[in-house]
């Protein structure tokens, strides 16, 4: 366990932490604003990395992927807002967990109809295709860009939510939604305009998972599942608990699988941990999730409810 | 014709009536009950096998909905117990421990222990949080099963022979499918007697209103844990019969479409009815099965629905979410409360 | 000697105090009302003495045990029991079976699988009882949610008293009832006189000066007076914050 290998992983854990926080962020808001469970959020995010691997392959351009991916997922969010969501504000979670059930079927299915079941793959740019050297650790240009896109995101994220009069809305409106609405805030316009602003975070992030991860139908369920326990993880309704929940979860998630397995050969005889150790590893974050619910119900950083 | 109801206010005259919804569930039963003998004679197998994976479906269902219909916990991890189940079975198996009695001690014994553990866990989170909870934990074993390599992993592994009971060949399709039949029945029977006892009550009582359920006394915490627990072990059972009859575990059976399946179904049939999520595994699979064999001659419609089949099952359970309220069995029994008392 | 004893009681709202050290003593068999303009904080008074709200100072005692940091679920089966101002039963059930729910949850015993409550006597009786008793007895097989809102009031009540409490908390039991039902109602309350020791929040004069043996008056948190009812009618404190123009009508 060399230190440039540990920094490459802690790296590869940020550069995770950052794709989950792209998505947990819109979703734990959607969830703690609208109270509304978007199952297919994934499928924004897949919906995001096909928009931009189709139009990386048709043009070349990166710059037009990224307006596909972004524009595509949000107009493709409001449109989901509109016809399914916005039926079921009033309604159980139950009903609202079916309904986006149903739409992450209908969404693979037609991904598998556009593209075909086998993974379409993205370059990465040409203008990110090198490697930077680290004081000595040679890591790949492109994730480092995710990591500096996301703190840019969390950075303006920041800015918006606790600067500007609509972040104040919208932390209002996580804290007590009926408040803000008898204030006479127009709280659909609220809610739709939330609900777009995380599908098209949830459209980014698909843009930039395009070419490390595989672009095919369903891949948007793996993902969601994280995002899920690093919501619960961090708080649900909470932006501060998804960003350190997103990074926890990528890190732990992400040195784990790496040395895990490694720890245990160490540890135990080797062929336990041959059978064991991918298990446990890919088992880490929900025992970690198990941990935190037993000590915090209600995650690490709580919206604190009026 | 029934008369003219009386007005709500005056104490409506006593009706000698059998219910319309009693009625359907007999004849559903009765129709299960006279399956195999009707496949025989038409010389189609294939029935048997069929419908003896609805009514496994239907058993998990009817597990699940005693938590979601009666105590309101939306668990979207239900799948995790069916694997179980079936694993339990094809481990024991792989190792050559093929008595059946072995295979549903094991199961029921570590399928509580599981469950109480997950349960308690899951139960920490409230409304929302619990039901991603719930599909993260299935997500999780789904993931130990696929790195289990000497249990085939992704692709799972077959069984040589079924469970054996001394007095029941599980071999023969049919007495499988009597098997199956009977679990069911004697499932849905127990259920029945238990949302009527007192436990029954505490659990319907949470879901109705759980504030007042605690400052009436109740250990609500102990009752739904013990719903949850009750429902997983059905899911066990349900998901030992599924491994006998397809003869292969795999941890597909986990897979959070599973988890969502079960709760499509348990709602299309209706929530809070202890026959109906069997009605809407009928009706799913039976969808299932019309979709994926889709071939009316309408040209390139049919390839397209049957190649994405799933999609067309997803309009579905969008659209039984968006617009059906008590599910169908369930708007038979609501008309009977109608009209009838 | 009393049954209930709440001394020195503070709960804050981040800035705001909604129980200002609120003091109280209720007898065995007593009826001690607390009236108040709204907004004087007796709901956050019932919920702090039910344990639904944790205070931030003060003591409460149920017949000399401090009972503070016990939860709702201790105090219940403990001898406290509490109605709602906005009616919480069970509407999917019908009478009968929401007092039976009550008189169960009392008699402990939920882990009872297989024989079905409605044949059972130890919950049916009683509760039948109860429903007379609180004049519901010909409803006992309506839905709650086919039941007119007084209807549903004295419902609330039945199930405080399945409790067989010690001290009764009732917040506003005779909320959006009408005239004749209010009179109904304090019928109902005279007779349990002598038997509880009860708490009642309420806003219909009439009725709080034909029941209560006690008044505290609760402004902005505070108790301003505490006496009996001619001592509160008389008190020109009381009637500078509270009965104000009212003071005549009484």
């Amino acid at each position: 366990m060399t230190f440039s290998l540990l920094l490459t992983q802690l790296l590869n854990g940020f550069q995770l932490g950052v794709l989950l926080f792209l998505l947990s962020a819109g979703l734990t808001l959607v969830l703690g604003i609208m109270h509304v469970i978007n199952l297919a959020h994934g499928t924004l995010f897949m919906m995001g990395a096909y928009f931009a691997a189709a139009t990386f392959g048709l043009t070349g351009s990166f710059m037009l992927a990224a307006v596909a991916a972004i524009a595509g997922s949000l107009v493709l969010g409001a449109v989901i807002e509109r016809v399914v969501i916005a039926k079921l504000y009033a309604r159980d979670h139950l009903y609202q967990v079916l309904a986006t059930f149903g739409v992450i079927l209908l969404f693979n299915e037609i991904a598998r109809y556009g593209w075909g079941p086998s993974p379409v793959f993205m370059d990465v740019p040409a203008f990110l295709s090198g490697t930077v050297d680290l004081g000595g650790v040679v890591y790949p240009a492109y994730r480092l860009a995710i990591i500096g896109v996301g703190l840019l995101v969390g950075a303006g994220l920041y800015f918006v939510v606790h600067r500007t009069r609509v972040g104040m809305l919208v932390r209002a409106g996580a804290t007590d939604a009926g408040m803000v609405a008898a204030l006479g805030v127009d709280i659909r316009r609220l809610n739709a305009a939330v609900f777009a602003a995380g599908a098209a975070l949830a459209g980014l992030a698909g843009l930039m998972a395009g070419p490390i991860l595989s672009v095919q139908p369903g891949m948007g369920e793996p993902v969601l599942i994280l995002t899920l326990v690093v919501i619960v993880t961090g708080g649900v309704g909470s932006v501060r608990g998804a960003v350190y929940g997103a990074l926890i979860v990528g890190v732990v998630d992400t040195v784990g699988r790496a040395f895990l397995p490694t720890l245990m050969r160490e540890l135990m005889d080797r062929s336990v941990a041959m059978a064991a150790g991918p298990a446990v590893a890919s088992m880490l974050i929900y025992l970690l999730m198990a941990v935190v619910l037993a000590v915090r119900p209600a995650g690490l950083f709580p919206v604190k409810h009026g | 014709m029934a008369p003219p109801t009386a007005p709500a206010t005056a104490a409506p005259p006593r009706r000698r009536r059998v219910a319309l919804h009693l009625w359907v569930a007999g004849a559903l039963l009765l129709a299960l009950a006279l399956v195999p003998l009707v496949s025989q004679l038409l010389g189609q197998g294939f029935y048997v096998t069929l419908v003896s994976r609805m009514m496994i479906f239907g058993l998990a269902a009817v597990g699940l909905n005693l938590v979601v219909g009666y105590g309101a916990l939306v668990s979207f991890g239900h799948a995790l117990y069916l694997g179980f189940g079936a694993y339990a079975v094809g481990v024991l198996s792989f190792h050559g421990i093929h008595d059946g009695w072995v295979h549903l001690a094991v199961a029921l014994c570590g399928g509580a222990v599981l469950a109480t553990v997950i349960g308690a866990v899951c139960l920490r989170a409230k409304g929302v949080a619990f039901i991603m909870i719930t599909l993260a934990f299935a997500q999780m074993f789904y993931f130990l099963g696929v790195s289990l390599k000497q249990y085939g992993g992704d692709d799972g592994f077959a069984i040589d022979m079924r469970s054996q009971f001394g007095f029941v060949d599980l071999d023969n399709s049919v007495v499988l499918y009597y098997v199956i039949f009977a679990v069911l029945v004697a499932v849905l029977y127990a259920l029945y007697r238990l949302v009527n006892a007192r436990f029954g009550m505490v659990l319907r009582g949470c879901k109705s209103n759980e504030r007042r359920m605690a400052a009436l006394g109740f250990p609500t915490h102990q009752v739904k844990l013990t719903a949850y627990v009750i429902s997983a072990l059905v899911c066990v059972v349900a998901g030992m019969l599924l491994a006998n009859l397809t003869r292969f575990v795999s941890p597909a059976y986990m897979q959070w479409l599973v988890s969502g399946d079960l709760l499509v179904i348990a709602v299309l049939g209706g929530l809070g009815t202890l026959i109906g999520p069997l009605v809407g595994a009928v009706l799913w699979l039976t969808m299932e099965e019309v979709l994926s064999s889709f071939s009316p001659g309408w040209g390139m419609v049919d390839e397209l629905v049957r190649n994405h089949w799933l999609g067309v099952a997803g309009v579905v359970a969008l659209l039984v979410a968006l617009l059906l309220e008590h599910g169908v069995y369930g708007a038979i029994v609501a008309r009977d409360e109608e009209s009838g008392s | 000697m009393t049954i209930l004893s709440v001394k020195g009681l503070v709960k804050r709202f981040g800035g705001l105090v909604a129980t200002d050290h609120f003091e109280l003593d209720v007898a065995p068999g007593e009826i001690h009302a607390i009236i108040g303009p709204n907004g004087a904080g007796k709901t956050t008074l019932i919920n702090q003495l039910s344990g639904e709200l944790l205070p931030d100072e003060g003591s409460i005692r149920l017949d000399g045990e401090e009972i503070i940091h016990r939860p709702v679920r201790w105090r219940a089966l403990q001898g406290i029991a509490r109605s709602y101002q906005i009616t919480s039963v069970f509407p999917e059930f019908t009478a009968l079976q929401n007092v039976m729910l009550a008189v169960q949850g009392a008699s402990g015993g939920s882990f009872s699988f297989w024989k079905p409550v409605s044949s059972d006597a130890t919950l049916v009786q009683p509760a039948r009882a109860l429903l007379q008793q609180v004049g519901l007895g010909d409803v006992a097989s309506r839905r709650v949610s086919s039941l007119a809102h007084g209807a549903r009031r004295q419902l609330e009540l039945a199930m405080t008293m399945a409790l067989k409490p010690r001290v009764m908390l009732l917040d506003e039991p005779m909320a959006g009832m009408s005239h004749q039902e209010s009179q109904e109602m304090v019928r109902l309350l005279q007779k349990l006189k002598g038997h509880y020791g009860i708490v009642l929040v309420e806003h219909d004069m009439d009725a709080v000066f034909a029941l209560a043996d006690r008044i505290t008056v609760m402004v902005y948190g505070r108790p301003i007076a505490c006496g009996t009812a001619d001592a509160i009618r008389n008190d020109p404190e009381v009637r500078r914050a509270y009965l104000g123009e009212q003071a005549e009508a009484i």
